[in-house]
């Protein structure tokens, strides 16, 4: 985490396919115990993983990493249920029996977020496609849509602001 | 969408990024008060008996309450900024003390008759409004650092902001105004801090919430 905020590409990119499996144990295990099905594990799982990308200096980095990324999620799940009609009490520190998650995970959610980004201003849509789908990195995004690097990060952080706003809405 | 592609579209954005919450609450909270106190110089004044004042007992438990609320208000929003950490409440003993040692202090010495004159003084209604004026620009500041943060409710952690908005107000209105008796303070800087608590707590809901 600490060389991903000092942009460290692939690094950043570890930390975050690592942490999914783990994402993906507490949310279903969250799920289950709302009496939901844990088919919608993985929206959750998308949710926390931009979350954690666009709060991520609200971690302090003198602090462990893991009780931020449990209450990250704790707060996505509460705000999920909640969205979804449920509720009842979510103990996530109770957590620690888990229901173990199977090997074969889809890694597909039920919502498009790049469906979601259509309606995204037409600069941001473009920057989130190119990324996203084309997967082309900020430089390639920046001299194909003619831009500059600044401008595409800045989009891409707005877009991916309003398509976090977006997923809470879609709920 | 698959989460692998997510993951790769999310390390694509990895970036340096700036300071961390705290430091830019740091930079707010600095900025915050340089405006008070630009404003208190500029446009309030700074009152002109500061020395005899400062050799006035009632005056410096005022300005150890203030000073006292402003470090515990800028505490508890350091802690709301972050979702795995709990309130430090406690911080609010010291100045909760200070506060009642000086309503004790002023019944156990003045007369019944003379309190009513020392609650409202002069100054209640310029306090009302001094103080929000002060706090606004500190205000807006620390919410902007706190879009950084990911607070467990976005509306208390608005409200906090707005508390130690009002905290560094206070300090600053404290060194303008000449009501110095703890039931003043008591009253009128508590109603004036809590005007700019639930500004901070109605525009915290709205942009803090993520």
């Amino acid at each position: 985490m600490r060389a991903g905020l000092a942009g460290d590409e692939g690094a950043y990119r570890r930390l975050l396919r690592e942490l999914t499996p783990f994402l993906r144990t507490l949310a279903r295990s969250g799920l289950a115990r709302a009496g939901r099905p844990t088919a919608e594990a993985e929206d959750i799982v998308q949710d926390v993983l931009i979350a954690i990308h666009t709060r991520r200096s609200s971690w302090i980095a003198s602090e462990p990493l893991v009780p931020w990324i449990r209450a990250i999620l704790k707060h996505k799940l509460i705000d999920f249920l909640r969205r979804r009609g449920t509720t009842g009490h979510i103990d996530i520190d109770t957590f620690a029996e888990v229901i173990a998650a199977p090997a074969e995970e889809p890694g597909i959610a039920t919502r498009d977020v790049v469906k979601l980004a259509e309606s995204l201003p037409s600069g941001q849509k473009a920057v989130i496609h190119a990324m996203f789908v084309d997967g082309h990195n900020t430089q390639e995004t920046a001299s194909a849509l003619q831009m500059s690097e600044g401008a595409v990060r800045v989009s891409l952080h707005r877009g991916l602001a309003s398509l976090a706003k977006m997923l809470r809405g879609s709920i | 969408m698959k989460t692998e592609d997510l993951i790769t579209a999310l390390s694509r954005d990895a970036r340096r990024t700036g300071p961390s919450v705290h430091g830019r609450l740091a930079m707010a909270v600095a900025l915050g008060i340089a405006s008070a106190f630009a404003m208190l110089v500029a446009g309030l004044g700074i009152r002109p008996d500061l020395t005899a004042a400062s050799r006035n007992m009632l005056f410096d438990l005022k300005m150890l309450l203030v000073v006292t609320l402003a470090v515990a208000a800028i505490a508890l929003v350091r802690a709301s900024a972050r979702p795995e950490a709990g309130l430090p409440k406690i911080v609010l003993l010291v100045p909760g003390l200070v506060l009642m040692f000086g309503i004790g202090h002023e019944i156990a010495t003045q007369l019944p008759a003379a309190l009513p004159g020392r609650l409202f003084a002069r100054n209640w209604a310029f306090c009302l409004v001094a103080i929000p004026l002060l706090g606004a620009l500190p205000l807006a500041a620390i919410l902007t650092a706190m879009t950084a943060a990911a607070p467990r409710n976005a509306a208390l952690a608005g409200a906090l902001s707005g508390f130690a908005a009002g905290a560094i107000a206070a300090v600053a209105y404290g060194l303008h105004c000449s009501d110095d008796s703890p039931l003043f303070v008591a009253a009128w800087y508590s109603i004036a801090i809590a005007m700019l608590t639930a500004a901070g707590a109605v525009i915290g809901r709205r942009v803090l919430a993520w």
